[in-house]
């Protein structure tokens, strides 16, 4: 069983309740905000030596270890977190809160609007990248971290790693952007359109107001079919699935559930809606589509990193054509020519965009090696 | 496809020691085919240097990083342009620039980027190469160009004058040139036969 690799073991989601308000980029005003969020490791007397991990999409603040001792699987980065691994829990304080907007216990449309005694539903502000980090500071404010040693995070999370970096640069050390881009590509905002619109006009969905287990679970599912092949490669689908058939050895001649690969998005698409919420799919698909740090910079990533501060390590995979190398290399060139100390891989993996969930051959060890020769030198 | 001498740590480095004693002490450096990233560790142990380092060959790359080390996977050859002008001072090029594919324009790129360079290359002048090309008639094959003719990344072999001439022609400075022979000994009597390794360091001639 996997959890047995898990050292961590079990943990328990801690709840930070913000009475004040949050102000989004919108305008609008968000409150009360709770915040769900997971450590692992100590915070030394200093303060210095915190990991903050920022989730994608899909993820939460359950970043490693187990809820309970029945929990089939550990958290999502699990092989990232503990002892002797990157994120090194002898030497190092974890964290990872589950963004705004959420539904892994931070405020999002499924918690209860105070103002009308139901859940939110489309009521809900719209959030975006640069406002799930100010509630992630808001969090770090309470627990005292003025600045963490390394903002890390893959996807969505090094967008909110990347906006940090813009928005905080007195307070980054470290930022680790992984499989990132600093503008969501059109190609990117119409997969998520494709899978907003499936969940929309799904008749379960009621303008936003289906209840609590009687969502619409049709829609979301195919959402999250459509996600899960953007995440992978043509390669890792081919050689995971090929041509093969689920229950027979030859074609049926229907329209039922025939190839391995249909199958395992079905599975991939169920298992989905019992976890996630489909209105949260709306709204943090939405903050990806926003999210674009050079709009306010005429279009110059160079003019956009002119305040950043700290180091960074950027990394991306070969075979990830959702958010693409070359997206990468422009972060980094743009760091460049601010003469910001940046060190770049972009390695190989067939798996596609989610390689930075994969224990991919050397991306621990690039991760861990790194963080420690860069804690040697900082914290000491 | 550009890739740092595979040789690099592998074999006893003399020009590291020579390099290291020419870098100011603090100074903020770049090491062009900085391949596992060892000369910068040592330049940021023993001289406090401020480094970063570029390298094509993703394995070395890793292993530079898991130094903790600045290294960014790139072509040296596609140019240095990002960098801002004289954003290091000091850029090296040891052992690297025989196997790009443009070293003229990766030359004035490191003068551009930085203050001052440093460039260290096997002198393909010295005995033991033209006894092997003249008198055997074959491609020389020493303890510093250790490769068959098929399979050698070194694609730009340079003689000491070449260099000199070279630099007289780009208004290149040479500040120093210091020139090894066996081991560590440096060779000072007719370094274009005797030297194994060069080591300059160079500075845009300021006309």
């Amino acid at each position: 069983m996997p959890k047995l690799l898990t050292k961590i073991g079990v943990v328990e989601t801690q709840y930070e309740h913000f009475g004040r308000g949050l102000e989004l980029e919108s305008g609008a005003i968000l409150e009360p905000i709770t915040i769900a969020y997971e450590t692992y490791g100590k915070l030394n007397a200093d303060r210095s030596n915190a990991i903050v991990i920022f989730h994608a999409l899909s993820g939460d603040a359950h970043v490693a270890g187990i809820h309970s001792e029945s929990d089939a699987k550990p958290g999502w980065w699990d092989f990232m977190v503990g002892s002797g691994r990157p994120f090194n829990t002898d030497r190092f304080f974890v964290l990872c809160a589950n963004i705004i907007g959420g539904c892994k216990g931070s405020t999002g449309p499924s918690s209860i609007n105070p103002r009308k005694g139901k859940p939110y539903g489309l009521d809900f502000p719209v959030i975006t990248i640069r406002d799930m980090i100010r509630a992630h500071a808001l969090l770090l404010d309470i627990l005292g971290i003025e600045r963490p040693l390394c903002v890390v995070g893959g996807s969505m999370g090094g967008m909110q790693v990347l906006q940090w970096a813009v928005d905080y640069p007195h307070r980054t050390v470290v930022a680790m952007p992984i499989a990132a881009t600093s503008r969501l590509s059109a190609q990117g905002i119409a997969f998520n359109e494709v899978g907003r619109r499936a969940i929309m006009t799904d008749p379960k969905w009621r303008g936003g107001n289906y209840s609590p287990g009687d969502g619409p679970d049709v829609g979301l599912g195919i959402a999250r079919m459509i996600g899960h092949i953007t995440y992978l490669s043509e390669k890792a689908l081919q050689t995971k699935f090929g041509r093969r058939l689920q229950n027979s050895d030859r074609l049926g001649y229907d329209f039922r559930t025939e190839f391995q690969v249909e199958s395992y998005l079905h599975h991939q698409g169920l298992t989905f809606t019992r976890r996630f919420d489909a209105n949260s799919y709306l709204y943090i698909t939405k903050a990806m589509d926003y999210f674009d740090l050079v709009a306010e910079f005429d279009g110059s990533l160079v003019r956009a990193f002119e305040k950043v501060r700290g180091r960074f390590l950027v990394i991306s995979f070969t075979s990830d054509w959702l958010y693409p190398p070359p997206e990468s290399q422009a972060i980094v060139k743009a760091l460049q020519a601010n003469g910001i100390e940046v060190a770049y891989c972009n390695m190989d993996s067939p798996h596609g965009h989610d390689s930075f969930l994969l224990d991919v051959p050397g991306f621990p060890e690039l991760v861990g090696g790194y963080l420690s020769g860069v804690a040697d030198e900082v914290i000491g | 496809m550009i890739s740092s001498v595979p040789a690099k740590g592998r074999v006893d480095r003399a020009d590291y020691d020579v390099i290291i004693s020419l870098v100011p002490q603090s100074s903020k450096v770049l090491d062009l085919g900085c391949a596992d990233g060892e000369l910068l560790l040592r330049l940021k142990r023993e001289k406090n240097c401020a480094v970063s380092g570029v390298e094509i060959d993703k394995e070395l790359v890793l292993k530079g990083i898991e130094k903790g080390l600045c290294v960014l996977e790139a072509d040296i050859d596609q140019g240095l342009k990002d960098y801002p002008d004289s954003s290091f001072d000091v850029v090296m090029l040891s052992q690297t620039i025989q196997i790009t594919r443009r070293p003229r324009s990766v030359l004035r790129e490191m003068l551009r980027v930085g203050k001052m360079g440093i460039v260290s290359t096997p002198n393909f002048g010295h005995l033991n190469v033209r006894f092997q090309l003249g008198i055997l008639g074959k491609m020389p094959k020493t303890k510093d160009i250790p490769y068959e003719w098929h399979e050698t990344p070194n694609i730009h072999m340079v003689t000491i004058n070449d260099f000199r001439r070279f630099c007289r022609e780009e208004n290149i400075k040479i500040e120093r040139e210091i020139f090894l022979g066996n081991g560590r000994r440096t060779v000072h009597f007719l370094p274009n036969i005797l030297a194994r390794t060069a080591i300059w360091l160079l500075r845009k001639d300021e006309l």
